[in-house]
Formats: C-alpha cells, structure tokens, sequence
C-alpha cells in the first residue's frame, strides 16, 4: 500500500495481459492439434487400414476380446487371443506371454501394447484391460459383453 | 492493510460434525452396497477416489475465484483463501491419483498408464505442487500473492481439461458414471461420502485461513514493533 496508484494500475495490467496471453496458449495447446496426438490406442480397423505403415512400430491396439477366441496354455504361458472392432467387426490375432489381468475374459476391452508382426499376429509386451463405467453388482443370465459394445465405441468420438 | 485474527475456536463442531459424517458415510456404505460383479470389494476404493477428484475440483475452482478476486481487490485474505484451497486439493488430488493406482492394478493389469487422463491429472498435481513450493519460497507478501494468483489461475484452468479428457481423448479410464451405469446402491453410498468429503474440504479450507491469517496478523505485529522500536531509539 506505499505504491502509488499509477504504478499499481500498471502492474494489474500487466498481471491481466500476462494471464490473457497464458490463458490463449493454453487454450490453443487443447484446441489445437493435440487431439490428433493423444490417440492412446488403435482400434483394429485403424490398425489394418495403416497397412504396412505400422508393422514393426511400437503400438496400442484396443478393443474387444472375441468371444471364444481365448486360448491360453498353463504350461507355456502363452496366451492367444483374437482383438474385434466393435464398429467393423474386423480383428487382429494377438499373441501374449505370462498370465493375464484377473478380469481378462470373452468380451471384456482390452488395450495391448506391443508391435504388429509381418504375418500379421500382434505380438504383445503388455495388456491392460479397459474397464466400462457400469458398476453393478452380478445378476443372473447377463452377459458381460454387452456393456463393452457402448465402452469401446463411445471412448473414440 | 492491517489484517485482524481470527476468533478461534468457532468451526471446531463444524470438524467433528465432518469427521462423524465421513465414518457414518463410509459405514453405510460398506454396509448396503453388495460387491461388483467384476471386482468385488475392490470398487469401495471408488467411494474416496471419485468423491476425492470431484471435491478437487471445487477447491480449484476457489483457488481460481480467490485468485482473481485478489488480483481485482487487491486484499490479502483472498490470497490466503486461494492458498489454503490450493493446499486441500493438491492433497486430494494426490489422494485421487494414489487411490487410482491402487485400483487401477489389479483392475487395469498396470499401476499406471500414460492416457490423457492420468497424464492431465498428474500435470494438474505438479502445477499446484509448484504452487504450493512458491508459495513456501518467496517472502515479500504482495509479491508472493501477485505470483501465486497467476499460478494458481494456470492451474485450475486443468481442471476442465482433466474432466473432459476421458471424453475428448480415447483413453484407458473409464468416462463418467450416471446413476444409468450404476446400481442404486452404489450411486446413494458415492453421494454420501461426496458429501462427506466435501465437508471436511470446507473444514480444512477454513482452518488453513484461520492459520495463515494469524500467521499475518503475527508477521504485521512483529514488524510493527520492530519499526516501533527503530523509531524511538
């Protein structure tokens, strides 16, 4: 309170300019083409439509665990599994090693990271299953898929 | 501006009104909803975890108005506001991200990932955490208050960002539950320990300026004193 009014007028305009010019460049990180970067994983269309694009690169592949698909092999560890769009209905084989996350099941989502082979089996080095927002409690005769269907879908808009 | 203390005293039943609601809200809660049908028990982590990165939200969202309304009033109480709601949501904003790994591993398969959600909050947490490290290194009150409003205004603006991240970004976190996506049970036991949360946010908050503002009113004696003494000798 010793300053003198002229100067105090200054500096809260300069304080105001300051955040107006942060409040921009902020807004422009989000709005701009930051959205087109932070793609967490490819569903399996996006996958096959990149072609040989992406074969060999480190990538994430998301989407729904085929039902019936699941092999998985005690003695070897080995787990193959087959990843479905739900939109498209196309699919992509997935091998995986060690034993999975204890809600891996038909129909469950599914994130898995790793590199998408020459003969087109996704070799995967980490799954990460993709829980819905639906918390309910086990009813009789519900199948867990459904609730999948609306996850995978909606996460991509 | 002479700063004045704070009676003491006067929210100690608001505290313990708080504490009472947390315990009841969580023993409810436990009691009426039944286990997950995908993770059991598991999902009673949800009762701190959500309720937890809501209540940051609003405390943000303070440190967002007290900030502004310092930098237009120019009165230090609204700079120690802004400060002690910054101190209660980093601390649930750190709640929110432990409580996420801890669900998050045997849920997801991993502690951490690095989605558009878990990466905003974690930035929105280092914000206020250098926030808070500003606060604790600049000495002059006005200067500490002008920096720590704009710092303060820069974080909180995550917040919506954070919020909207699961719906603008493919992400591996789940979008927002509705009482759609949950069983009654749990949307009832999720609104009480909100609330509960909530309250205690409004304790601490007050208690924190209650400190602060003694803090000042103690720095402003002692120097009265001193340039006192200075003057007559």
């Amino acid at each position: 309170m010793t300053e003198s009014n002229g100067r105090h007028k200054r500096r809260r305009l300069g304080v105001i300019a300051a955040l107006a010019v942060l409040l921009g460049a902020f807004a422009w990180l989000i709005f701009g083409n930051l959205d087109q970067n932070v793609v967490f994983f490819l569903t399996p269309g996006e996958l096959l439509a990149k072609g040989t694009e992406v074969v060999d690169k480190p990538v994430r592949l998301g989407g729904e665990v085929r039902p019936g698909s699941v092999k998985w092999d005690e003695k070897t560890l080995k787990l193959e599994f087959q990843v479905m769009d739900v939109d498209t209905t196309q699919v992509v084989r997935v091998n995986s090693k060690g034993a999975p996350p204890q809600m891996f099941r038909d129909g469950m989502g599914v994130v898995v990271e790793g590199r998408l082979g020459r003969d087109s089996v996704f070799q995967s080095t980490n799954l990460m299953i993709k829980h819905s927002n639906e918390y309910r409690p086990p009813k009789e005769g519900q199948k867990p898929q459904e609730m999948y269907r609306s996850l995978i879908k909606g996460s991509g808009a | 501006m002479i700063l004045e203390a704070p009676k003491p005293g006067r929210w100690a039943w608001f505290g313990w009104f708080s504490i009472v609601f947390l315990i009841a809200a969580q023993a409810i809660s436990i009691a009426i909803s039944p286990p997950d049908r995908d993770m059991g028990d598991l999902q009673k982590i949800l009762y701190i975890h959500v309720p937890a990165a809501w209540n940051m939200g609003i405390c943000y969202l303070l440190v967002a108005i007290y900030s502004l309304r310092y930098l237009w009033k120019r009165d230090e109480r609204n700079d120690l506001v802004a400060a002690s709601a910054a101190e209660v949501g980093t601390v649930l904003n750190g709640l929110t991200l432990a409580l996420g790994m801890i669900w998050g591993r045997p849920t997801w398969g991993v502690w951490w990932t690095w989605d558009a959600r878990l990466t905003s909050t974690l930035i929105m947490f280092l914000v206020f955490a250098g926030y808070l490290a500003l606060r604790a290194f600049v000495e002059e009150p006005e200067r500490r208050a002008q920096w720590s409003a704009a710092a303060g205004i820069f974080g909180a603006i995550n917040y919506p960002v954070v919020y909207m991240s699961v719906r603008w970004w493919r992400t591996l976190h789940q979008v927002q539950s509705a009482p759609s996506t949950l069983d009654p049970a749990y949307t009832l036991s999720l609104r009480l320990n909100a609330f509960a949360i909530l309250f205690l946010c409004i304790y601490f908050i007050r208690r924190r300026y209650e400190a602060a503002l003694t803090e000042r009113v103690a720095e402003q004696t002692l120097q009265a004193a001193v340039l006192g003494g200075a003057a007559r000798g």
